[in-house]
């Protein structure tokens, strides 16, 4: 990981998101899919800690080469900030951070199920997927038309696509959970990767154990440094030979899981599966 | 340049350390995640994250929540034991940093036990006995609650240690500088004045706690007045004992202000965890009030404090 005073490239608002683009060389050579950015808020305003974005793209070729991309909306004091940047300014990054998704060796057919802003390193994803020969097809949701993340750039990178709304502004009505089992059989998917919050991630993973097909889950929980010294953002993660769990770091051996592994009853707090059940 | 200039050691009665600036327990990782992020030349000592006997899954999520003026956080003392401790983290704290081992507890017997473990293990240069944790022995909220149980842990990992023992205390005490004191009759080498406020957050649309553990601590800017006034009450009482001291410093001038207060060394924590430049940045701040006041070194500065009635250091 690296730490860089980098140049903001770009602020650009689509639908309910921004994204950031950064001239970060030193970050995006060595970024891979499912890792995240640490971004310090501005000194002696409302937000004390860092803000951490999953990474959207990272080009290390080309015209673009050695620009960072990252997504967010808008939900308190340190993405107003950002949101409110502009381009030639700076920002104080730490990344790549985390473990990022792992790619199959011998299976094809990749599902990717994104929520809201989880759709973006998807994207992401879904190009190192490609580039190694699997088929990616993509199931996208949303609460409505607005915060359906880069609809055309989803259609260009998948196979097959889905996208649900749950207000039916955009695509089937619904939440991409339920539609989880019938895609999986249409398209024949083989593994699955998702980034949703965790009700859906829950969901994601109960769905896969089910059928037997391996899972990786991008879990997103409040993080404070992210560069793993303060233990604040741990996982619950069950140990392999079935005698317990240990709380391992989201920010240094994660924030992708194997979906199998999580103890989702006490994952992203004690209790969240009865709780979580009747809203679904 | 630096012949000329003041200089950064310090002295806490015996234990010399290269600069005043000491990471505090609990933000330095396992001595592998700070390579390449924070420049360890310029702490004179890290505090381990706190150790006990056996391993430790720590609190349940989250962890971690903001506050406006502080972090509140609940870690639960998560670790892997002192015997995986010393084999493990501590040789690559070691090579950071000289480490003072953060000893924990929920009794007499398993403090002692900590320490009898770490005491004498390559690196470290002393112990920092972590008071404010729920005594499961005598059923009470805190060790420290009262004076002669601080004083008898304290005292028991004294009598056993190779190296200086600093008894940490929390800044809200009500009995503060009587618990200090009886540490110190007891056998601690110094106190170490620092740690959270007591805090509870709640998420009002789940209606439920913000912590996984339901309270935790607040630390960042919000305790550094705290730390400045128990750190000054503590020094008043007991100017010949050595005093770390810490509580939202972020840069030099809030470190001096902790020193001028009294402390003889100053711990960074949150800072860190935002900002893992903060150490040398504290250092530096510290550096530069020294040659600008024409100071020698980190110690001129305590006593100077100019109180009302009383004449100036000019």
């Amino acid at each position: 990981m690296r730490r860089v005073r980098a140049e903001i490239l770009s602020v650009r608002k689509h639908g309910a998101y921004h994204t950031l683009t950064l001239v970060a060389p030193e970050i995006a050579e060595r970024a891979r899919p499912g890792q995240f950015v640490g971004v310090a808020p501005p000194p002696g305003g409302a937000a004390l800690l860092r803000r951490h974005f999953f990474i959207h793209a990272a080009s290390r070729r080309g015209g673009w080469a050695g620009t960072l991309e990252f997504a967010f909306d808008v939900r308190g004091p340190g993405t107003a900030w950002l949101a409110g940047a502009r381009a030639h300014g700076a920002v104080d990054v730490i990344g790549p951070l985390g473990t990022g998704f792992a790619y199959p060796r011998r299976l094809s057919n990749c599902l990717l199920v994104g929520e809201g802003h989880g759709v973006a390193p998807l994207h992401f994803l879904a190009q190192e997927l490609r580039a190694r020969g699997k088929r990616v097809d993509m199931l996208v949701g949303a609460e409505g038309i607005e915060g359906v993340f880069e609809p055309i750039e989803a259609k260009r990178l998948a196979a097959n696509i889905a996208i649900y709304t749950e207000d039916g502004s955009m695509g089937g009505r619904g939440r991409v959970a339920d539609a989880l089992p019938e895609a999986m059989d249409r398209w024949g998917t083989e593994v699955v990767y998702a980034a949703a919050p965790d009700a859906t991630l829950r969901r994601v993973a109960q769905v896969c154990r089910e059928r037997r097909i391996p899972a990786q889950v991008a879990v997103e929980g409040p993080m404070a440094c992210g560069v793993g010294l303060c233990f604040a953002c741990a996982v619950p993660i069950l140990r392999r030979d079935g005698t317990g769990y240990d709380h391992l770091r989201a920010c240094v051996e994660g924030p992708v899981f194997n979906a199998r592994r999580v103890s989702w009853e006490r994952w992203p707090w004690p209790g969240a599966e009865q709780a979580a059940a009747p809203e679904g | 340049m630096r012949d000329a200039g003041p200089t950064l050691e310090v002295d806490l009665a015996g234990l010399r350390l290269r600069s005043p600036v000491i990471a505090a327990a609990g933000c330095f990782g396992t001595g592998r995640e700070h390579v390449g992020l924070v420049d360890a030349s310029v702490l004179g000592a890290v505090v381990s994250r706190s150790v006990t006997l056996a391993p430790r899954r720590g609190s349940p999520p989250p962890r971690v929540a903001e506050t406006p003026s502080g972090i509140l956080w609940s870690v639960g003392l998560q670790n892997p034991g002192a015997a995986a401790f010393v084999d493990e983290e501590l040789p690559r704290l070691a090579r950071a940093a000289p480490v003072v081992v953060s000893v924990a507890g929920g009794s007499l017997e398993e403090y002692v036990a900590v320490a009898a473990r770490v005491h004498a293990a390559p690196g470290v240069v002393a112990i920092e006995v972590a008071l404010d944790l729920p005594d499961e022995e005598l059923d009470r909220p805190s060790f420290c609650a009262r004076p002669d149980r601080a004083a008898e842990v304290a005292g028991a990992v004294a009598r056993l240690a190779h190296v200086p023992v600093f008894a940490k205390l929390p800044g809200f005490l009500p009995t503060l500088a009587e618990t200090a004191r009886a540490c110190v009759r007891a056998g601690a080498h110094g106190l170490s004045i620092g740690g959270g406020l007591p805090g509870m957050a709640v998420d009002p649309a789940r209606r439920r706690p913000a912590l996984g553990a339901v309270t935790g601590w607040v630390s960042g800017p919000a305790v550094r007045p705290l730390a400045v006034r128990a750190t000054f009450e503590v020094a008043r009482e007991l100017p010949e004992v050595p005093v770390m001291a810490g509580g939202g410093v972020s840069n030099g001038d809030e470190a001096v202000e902790l020193l001028l207060a009294g402390a003889w060394a100053v711990q960074v924590g949150t800072a860190i965890l935002v900002d893992p430049a903060a150490p040398a940045t504290v250092a530096e701040g510290i550096s530069a009030h020294l040659a600008a006041a024409g100071l020698r070194s980190p110690a001129d500065l305590r006593g100077r404090l100019a109180l009302p009635g009383e004449e100036g250091p000019g």
